[in-house]
């Protein structure tokens, strides 16, 4: 095969498997925005949360060292013992189920039947809390993270390993694919297939669509608000969690995890904000896109290299494309047209 | 006659002890009194209306019912004890079903999951087991989905099963909407106007499935309705109420020939 053609094919491959990691964060914002008409904006940073609290249980860190330090005069920082990831896994989960129970009842009970901007302000305010809260309670430096599951079944380790250990030689040709990559694809499939059945057959998946079409009709079959407002904030914590070790796992887990969160925008206006598959073409669609669009024309490898932006563009192209999706088709490729009888 | 004892109405339809209360209900918005001092029963198997001019705090009352509204002062007696205020929801649980004015179906979703959702009362599984599926959860999602079906084929709808129902027309919307009251098993149904907005034909059939679900199914139902003729048709007994005050309450007939009835309805002269 010609190395050209094999490096494309890499290239695609690539693109495929980051359009995963965007489509995971995608998702989180979905579920929410179905449910309850509010726009997360901390989704990213409840990634980037999720990701720490994991870490940090692993680590036998003590929560609020820092704090606890300055306060008393310490100097504590470890319990001295490490939790297996399974049960920080576990640990987790359950705090990200308490967090979605805070955030219900303290901030958005409050605002219920208030303007969508108004929410959607409410959740940067989230975001920035979280952000600091995170920091607070488990300090700011970089962490690797290393997840395995009981019978030594360790997630691929993306960062600081050699290109031949963290890659798979498919067809022995030099086309490489990130082990972690695939991994993150099988994640990601297994739990949007669990998603989309959960959402679809089982009595709480129905009364949380029934939720997110009308309120008042929900309350009237017996349906409590609060209750599956605290339920899709957990899924979505859930979904943050995944994306979370994902990244993390990719490029350790540091602050900048939060950012991911504004790649998934333009994921979202191309798949639209009310579909689960649409986050996942889109997510998939904007990781190719983008992948091909820099080796074509960012670094001139099409067309005999006719037009050679000189790189970088995998920064702006993703918007572009959301941009152009704006313009001609608002409700992205899967999202509901909002048909109105006259 | 005590309220207690069961009696055979003309057509031989047993109407049986009461089961909801409504003891000295007022409800105000700020300074406005929607409702004022309101007391009547509504009884197993019985058809009861509430009429009244517009504005007279028939749905009003409703809400209080379904627990959208709590009121000030006044006590809700359902099947023999005091409901403490509660939430709508908590008020569906216990086995009240509405429907609304103004239609309240989940658009997006398919006529079958639409009535599916009413059955969430006969649904017992946790949500880990729900999430599990397998077993209890999933029988139960079968055997409710048999009750389902029955209610589809009831109410004519078979046709229009798997079509979302934002696409419907709204006649149909109407009887969806029944049908996913009708799911709950209710043991009351408040209908609130039923056939506002219908032609004739339409109105026909929704008076003929109100008479049918009452002697099929033995459902208790409370309703809303402008349609004079209709309500006296179909009801055993009727709550009539004038600017948020009961003026009459007892059979059609009765209450046809109450003079406070009359004047309500066609005003009355000031000399």
């Amino acid at each position: 095969m010609p190395e050209q053609l094999v490096f494309a094919m890499e290239v695609f491959a690539n693109g495929l498997m980051s359009g995963v990691l965007y489509a995971l964060v995608a998702l989180g914002f979905v579920l929410i925005y179905k449910a309850s008409g509010i726009f997360n904006f901390a989704q990213g940073v409840m990634a980037l949360f999720a990701a720490m609290t994991l870490v940090g249980i692993q680590n036998g860190q003590i929560p609020f060292a820092h704090l606890i330090n300055a306060i008393f005069g310490t100097h504590i920082h470890h319990f001295g013992w490490n939790v297996p990831s399974f049960a920080a896994l576990i640990l987790t989960v359950g705090v990200m189920i308490l967090l979605a129970w805070a955030v219900q009842k303290f901030v958005f009970r409050h605002l219920v039947g208030q303007e969508p901007i108004i929410l959607f302000m409410a959740t940067i305010g989230l975001a920035y809390f979280l952000e600091g809260f995170a920091d607070l309670m488990w300090n700011s430096e970089i962490k690797t993270l290393t997840f395995c599951l009981p019978g030594e079944l360790c997630l691929p380790q993306g960062m600081n390993t050699a290109i031949d250990e963290a890659a798979f030689d498919a067809w022995g040709v030099g086309f490489f694919i990130d082990n972690l990559d695939i991994s993150a694809a099988i994640v990601a499939i297994v739990l949007v297939v669990a998603l989309v059945a959960f959402s679809q057959y089982t009595k709480q998946g129905r009364a949380m669509r029934a939720v997110a079409d009308d309120h008042q009709a929900a309350l009237s079959v017996g349906i409590s608000l609060n209750f599956i407002w605290v339920l899709v904030w957990s899924l979505a914590g859930f979904v943050a969690l995944v994306a979370g070790i994902m990244w993390g796992a990719k490029s350790g887990v540091q602050f900048s995890l939060s950012l991911i969160a504004l790649k998934a925008l333009p994921v979202l206006m191309l798949g639209g904000f009310t579909s689960i598959p649409g986050a996942i073409v889109g997510g998939l669609i904007i990781g190719v896109g983008e992948k091909m669009f820099e080796y074509c024309f960012g670094i001139g490898q099409c067309f005999g290299g006719i037009i050679n932006l000189g790189g970088a563009t995998e920064n702006w192209f993703a918007y572009v494309l959301a941009l152009v999706f704006l313009v001609f088709r608002p409700q992205g490729l899967f999202g509901e047209k909002i048909i109105e009888r006259v | 006659m005590s309220t207690q004892d069961s009696y055979v109405t003309e057509d031989g339809r047993t109407i049986g002890p009461t089961v909801m209360e409504m003891k000295n209900i007022t409800l105000r918005f700020g300074g406005v009194k929607a409702i004022t001092d309101i007391s009547f029963d509504i009884r197993e198997g019985e058809i009861r209306a509430i009429i009244g001019p517009n504005g007279a705090g028939k749905s009003s009352m409703l809400n209080v019912i379904s627990g959208f509204y709590v009121p000030q002062e006044g006590e809700v007696w359902y099947k023999g004890a005091k409901r403490p205020p509660m939430r709508p929801y908590q008020v569906a649980q216990q086995g009240i079903a509405r429907t609304f004015q103004n239609i309240a179906l989940f658009e997006g979703m398919t006529v079958l999951d639409n009535v599916m959702t009413g059955r969430i009362r006969q649904m017992t599984t946790g949500l880990l087991g729900q999430a599990i599926w397998k077993g209890k959860a999933e029988r139960e999602e079968v055997e409710n989905r048999e009750a389902v079906e029955k209610i589809i084929d009831f109410l004519e709808i078979q046709a229009i099963r798997k079509t979302p129902v934002g696409r419907l027309p709204y006649g149909l919307k109407k009887r969806v909407e029944l049908a996913r009251a009708l799911a709950a098993e209710p043991s009351i149904l408040l209908l609130d106007e039923p056939m506002a907005g219908m032609n004739v034909e339409e109105k026909e059939d929704m008076s003929r499935f109100i008479l049918d679900m009452n002697d099929e199914f033995g459902t208790t139902i409370a309703l809303i309705e402008h349609d004079m003729g209709v309500v006296m048709d179909l009801s055993d007994r009727v709550v009539v109420m004038d600017y948020g005050k009961k003026i009459g309450d007892g059979t059609p007939t009765e209450v046809r020939n109450n003079q406070a009835v009359i004047d309500a309805y066609l005003g009355v002269a000031h000399d």
